[in-house]
């Protein structure tokens, strides 16, 4: 199996995707010439060409619905959003179209477009750069929501988006893109629904998806060794819809759970996971369950106060911790 | 047009009158739930353009005025009307309603209730169709209010730059919603507004439907050639408000009536009976057979059909 970059996971999906299927394209703002701000369509316009791979203007609207339009024709597009800050401007066409098609048609029509976007919080980006918007896209029925944390669930994710008959928005990290992981050299399609157990534990379940997903594992490394304290760490990969099931077994078998989430807490995932807890195993529950998230804040630019806003792993810890009443 | 033609469009646009006025009596009857946007005055746009056109075969789009746009490339007005009545016959299984009527076999891609919504999905369809190859057009009906969002310029720079096989056709009825056009438009000519984005245009009576179809033919034959896309302005006017819930306080009766002289049916009409291709009482026994038509078929079919199964409340959300 072998060890690449998160970039280069989604640069081998399209690829393969564009291989296999004449209608898969991919469209986006710098995506064919200049190969991609992070380059995960480098080298496709040099072998798909402009009509396959195409480099739209910055008219986030227009284009998203471009895409749509071309979707109710069996064409499969995959549109890159440079920043997932700039989504707000596609999110008429989003929700009102590409969600709601299959619906108010009563079947007719569906739009299988995915919609890959660059979210969260880099190094100092300010405000207008920075937001993590998964908590608005889960909300809207119609659409699947998927959030890749690591090389391997990138690659499969995007080509079982692509295969999907659903629209389907990839909520991926700005700082993820040069993470390293194993990749099945076979392809391989990874499921859009369901969640993974991505340590084993006992004694409280870390929630966590994209970036998150690290934080928990950390957290997790530290629990173990220093206080003795067995946490299981379950990747929420898919938030629309969410895994259910999966949220209700985990903590069945720990009777403890946080939710770490790069989000602000209002109308969050954590807000839902617990509302899901609160619903399928209440009294499961040992302790009552906690998010850790970021301020009620736009993203501040100085590095203290951004550093400030934002969680990371030992907020985890400390949560974990003040739940066992260790802190 | 040849003769024969025109008979039967004229026959066609009798029956979209109706169908309509038969909406607005079926809803004061609260048998139509909803908004409900009707199209009389408008007939000899969608008739003109798509006569030019290939019903059923080129792709139509528009927005929630949208009823009579299905029926003319080919979805039967039954299904229409089941669908204003929320049936589970209806064109969109009762989840659409009258904003969001469908007939994807016949090429109708749907109206939408968001203004100015299907302009870059008409482009998308445009490049759908060039890369899968063939000889359609994507054809967007769209009113002058919509040109007024940020969409219609961000596509109109996106199809001229990659030529999309799209036509543009502006129903301009001169009212977005109740503000005329001359309060929200600067410049008031829409075919002018396109100038800047290197794109044909052309701006004729919406009125009259064999004008109308004098310039689609120009319009859709270029867009077919592969030429670029085309922008078609038709100046209309609506008889009814902007939706039902609209008294049309905005506007005088004077100005409706002046509109009203020159009623698109009208035109056509006395145009045949002048050619003596039909006589006066051949056209009151038109109107006749398709009353009865709407009312023995198209209600009643509405009225009997089931409404859908509650148990089907999450069907269709996802594939």
């Amino acid at each position: 199996m072998a060890e690449i970059m998160y970039w280069e996971a989604l640069q081998r999906a399209h690829d393969e995707e564009m291989a296999h299927d004449p209608l898969v394209i991919c469209m986006g703002e710098d995506i064919g010439v200049a190969g991609g701000t992070y380059k995960a369509t480098k080298g496709l316009y040099e072998k798909y060409g402009p009509l396959r791979v195409m480099d739209t203007p910055i008219s986030e609207g227009g284009y998203t619905g471009l895409g749509i339009g071309a979707s109710f024709l069996g064409i499969r597009p995959i549109i890159e959003i440079m920043s997932v800050n700039f989504a707000w401007l596609a999110m008429d066409q989003m929700f009102n179209s590409a969600a709601k098609v299959r619906y108010m048609s009563g079947g007719q029509l569906t739009s299988p477009s995915v919609f890959r976007a660059a979210g969260g919080a880099a190094h100092q980006l300010g405000a207008q750069h920075s937001a993590r918007m998964e908590k608005v896209f889960m909300g809207i029925a119609g659409l699947r929501v998927v959030t890749p944390s690591s090389p391997r669930q990138a690659y499969g994710l995007l080509k079982s988006a692509v295969r999907s008959d659903d629209p389907v928005f990839i909520n991926e990290h700005e700082l993820m893109y040069n993470m390293k992981g194993e990749v099945p050299d076979e392809e391989y399609f990874h499921p859009l629904e369901g969640s993974e157990i991505s340590r084993s534990g006992n004694d409280v379940t870390l929630f966590g998806y994209n970036i998150s997903v690290h934080w928990c594992l950390r957290a997790a490394e530290i629990l173990d060794k220093q206080y003795g304290i067995s946490a299981e760490v379950v990747d929420l990969y898919a938030l629309a819809p969410l895994d259910r099931a999966g949220i209700k077994k985990s903590v069945c078998k720990t009777h403890r759970a946080v939710i770490a989430e790069e989000d602000e807490a209002p109308v969050g995932v954590g807000s839902e996971v617990i509302a899901i807890l609160n619903e399928e195993c209440f009294f499961e529950l040992d302790a009552a369950p906690v998010r850790v998230h970021s301020a009620l804040v736009p993203q501040p630019y100085n590095h203290k106060l951004e550093k400030a806003a934002i969680p990371d792993h030992e907020d985890v810890v400390n949560a974990v911790l003040k739940m066992f009443g260790k802190a | 047009m040849k003769l024969e033609d025109k008979k039967r469009v004229l026959r066609e646009m009798v029956l979209h009158r109706r169908f309509e006025e038969r909406c607005y009596q079926a809803y004061i009857e609260r048998k139509i739930g909803g908004f409900l946007h009707l199209y009389p005055g408008q007939e000899a746009c969608c008739n003109g353009v798509m006569e030019a056109a290939r019903p059923g075969h080129d792709y139509v789009i528009t927005g929630y005025r949208d009823h009579i746009h299905a029926i003319k490339c080919g979805a039967d007005p039954k299904a229409v009307m089941a669908e204003l009545y929320g049936k589970e016959t209806g064109c969109s299984k009762g989840r659409g309603g009258s904003m969001h009527i469908f007939d994807v076999a016949h090429r109708f891609m749907g109206g939408y209730a968001l203004v100015g919504g299907p302009f870059p999905l008409a482009a998308g369809i445009a490049k759908g169709i060039q890369l899968k190859g063939g000889d359609e057009i994507s054809i967007c009906f769209l009113g002058d209010a919509a040109n007024n969002q940020g969409v219609f310029h961000e596509t109109l720079n996106m199809a001229a730059l990659w030529k999309l096989p799209v036509l543009f056709v502006c129903e301009n009825n001169q009212y977005g919603i109740g503000t005329s056009i001359d309060r929200s438009t600067a410049v008031l000519d829409q075919y002018k507004r396109v100038c800047g984005y290197g794109i044909e245009s052309a701006q004729c009576d919406g009125q009259d439907v064999e004008v109308v179809h004098e310039h689609a033919v120009k319009a859709v034959e270029y867009v077919r050639s592969r030429k670029g896309p085309y922008f078609l302005e038709l100046m209309t006017y609506r008889y009814r408000g902007h939706s039902m819930s609209d008294s049309r306080g905005y506007r005088t009766r004077e100005e409706e009536e002046q509109w009203k002289q020159r009623d698109p049916i009208n035109i056509l009409r006395d145009r045949l009976i002048e050619a003596s291709v039909i006589s006066m009482d051949e056209f009151t026994a038109i109107e006749k057979e398709t009353d009865a038509y709407i009312e023995n078929e198209v209600i009643k079919f509405a009225e009997e059909s089931p409404e859908p199964n509650v148990a089907d409340l999450e069907k269709y959300v996802l594939a």
